[in-house]
């Protein structure tokens, strides 16, 4: 079924009465070309690409809750290309490109607003390092604007830009960054792939891997063994947990990052702003909320929620950039479980056991990458080889030395 | 998170920074026939288990010491904190 507007128009004329379910609920089958690990954005968005582009059609995704339980219902929602290294920027840019294609693309209303995102700079050598980075985007093909104190000072007069700290003396505008209603990402991909042919199994956990002389035939799951060619690991967030089962120790720390939600207001944010000097960025959502968030609190965790000195870290970030915001109340705020690398960046790549591949280690910035990420996954599966734009993002880089490390942190994920 | 530190008894969490894992006390030796190897599990693979996790932290707005932490990290429980040089002198090293 298409939808479209003239689809709602006939169905409010007949009672609603013609509406199907948006995907199917199957029962596994016991062999599949390719099974996905993983019912979230990239999982879903893998399938979708791997199943409409490159033409796999016994393709399974499954899932250990429902369809979207993790990640991708609990991030806040910012789409952007601002990257600087060569190993990521192309990726990202590639998939800011397929963003704003994606609602036509999957006929499903995901909400797309570019409605930009600014980095605040407070000094001349932070203008140098923005300048920096303006150019490498615009070298990939991404677009990049410098903004002045007199510009922001006319655009965002709210911003605090005499701050005894951090004075505000310009920022990096990327116009084409903006926000996604996050959930329709989930739900639009799994219609897509759905309709491709792709079964979803919800509430279906991998329990083990099958693994006969190095090479993976399959996966235990609480819905008895299910056999396929080839095994797609895709559950960033729980990427130890679930590589321990096949006996890989990975170079990624789970760590939780938080995010809140204040109550509804009148418009008043334009775009996407990040201080990132201060551990604060924030939008405002469609409803009137501000989605904002911070760093991540910094030890292991697999617990969906954080700990205070965080959160009263984010509101002195808000205040001090921001002091109007003073009278919003918190409404919400709730923490997600990050796969965060030795780098900095991700993975999509092969393992060393034959047959078993690997996509995890987006650290906070797994939303942005979610069309990207499952294209170029889809890619590695129906292929064997990289995609153009991910040929970096393989897991021995650590021990060839090619880090994609973009903020020269080291190998100190909570850094990162 | 409070932090029943050894020497000072229960402290804010938020005094201590994070390191990583216990692992990192067992700093390999530079001169073995697979040295590189080695050191590439050691700076770069974790276990990231679920559940009690041994980590160290270090006391900066205290007394500076180091600590290792047994805590859950589905919970973020705490259930053991010892002095890291303990730890470190019942592994056999010197210091």
């Amino acid at each position: 079924m298409r939808y479209s507007g003239f689809k709602v128009f006939l169905e409010g004329l007949t009672g609603n009465r013609g509406w199907k379910p948006a995907w199917r609920d199957p029962e596994p089958k016991s062999d599949y070309d390719v099974i996905i690990i993983g019912g979230g954005g990239h999982g879903l968005s893998t399938a979708y690409y791997l199943s409409k582009v490159y033409g796999v059609r016994n393709v399974a995704v499954l899932e250990k809750g429902w369809l979207g339980s993790g990640n991708i219902g609990r991030n806040t929602t910012i789409i952007r290309s601002n990257y600087m290294l060569p190993g990521n920027e192309p990726f990202y840019e590639f998939s800011l490109k397929l963003w704003e294609g994606l609602e036509q693309d999957f006929n499903y209303n995901a909400m797309i607003s570019q409605r930009s995102i600014l980095n605040l700079f407070h000094s001349d050598p932070q203008r140098d390092a923005f300048v920096r980075r303006a150019n490498a985007m615009m070298l990939a093909g991404a677009d990049a604007e410098l903004a002045d104190e007199a510009q922001l000072r006319r655009e965002l007069p709210f911003l605090d830009f005499d701050n005894a700290r951090f004075p505000i003396k310009g920022g990096l505008y990327q116009r084409r960054g903006g926000t996604v209603r996050h959930d329709a990402v989930a739900w639009g991909y799994a219609r897509g792939a759905d309709a491709e042919g792709v079964d979803i199994i919800q509430n279906c956990e991998v329990t083990g891997f099958q693994i006969e002389n190095g090479i993976c035939k399959g996966v235990q799951t609480t819905k008895g063994a299910i056999n396929a060619k080839k095994i797609a690991v895709c559950v960033a967030g729980s990427s130890g947990r679930v590589m321990a089962m096949a006996g890989m120790r990975l170079p990624i720390e789970s760590h939780v990052l938080q995010a809140f939600v204040s109550e509804g207001l009148k418009p008043v944010l334009p775009g996407v702003i990040t201080f990132g000097a201060g551990h604060f960025y924030v939008s405002q959502s469609d409803k009137g909320g501000l989605v904002f968030g911070g760093d991540i609190d910094g030890y292991n965790s697999y617990a969906q929620r954080g700990n205070l000195p965080v959160v009263e870290d984010v509101a002195e970030g808000g205040m001090a950039i921001m002091p109007m915001i003073g009278r919003a109340r918190l409404l919400r705020s709730w923490g997600g479980i990050m796969d965060m690398s030795m780098d900095g960046s991700p993975f999509i790549d092969k393992t060393h056991i034959g047959g078993l591949y690997f996509n995890g280690g987006w650290c906070y910035g797994g939303f942005k990458a979610t069309p990207a990420s499952g294209y170029c996954y889809a890619h590695l599966l129906a292929k064997d080889e990289p995609h153009p734009v991910a040929t970096e993002m393989r897991l021995d880089r650590f021990k060839r030395g090619h880090l994609i490390d973009e903020k020269g942190q080291g190998n100190q994920p909570n850094l990162h | 998170m409070i932090i029943n530190h050894p020497l000072l008894g229960p402290r804010d969490a938020a005094e201590f920074v994070y390191l990583g894992d216990e692992s990192l006390i067992e700093r390999p030796d530079p001169n073995a026939p697979d040295a590189a190897d080695r050191f590439y599990e050691y700076g770069y693979l974790r276990d990231n288990p679920a559940g009690e996790h041994k980590e160290l932290w270090y006391h900066e707005q205290g007394d500076r010491s180091w600590l290792v932490v047994t805590r859950n990290t589905i919970t973020h429980q705490i259930t053991h904190v010892e002095l890291a040089r303990d730890v470190a002198r019942a592994k056999g090293r010197d210091r």
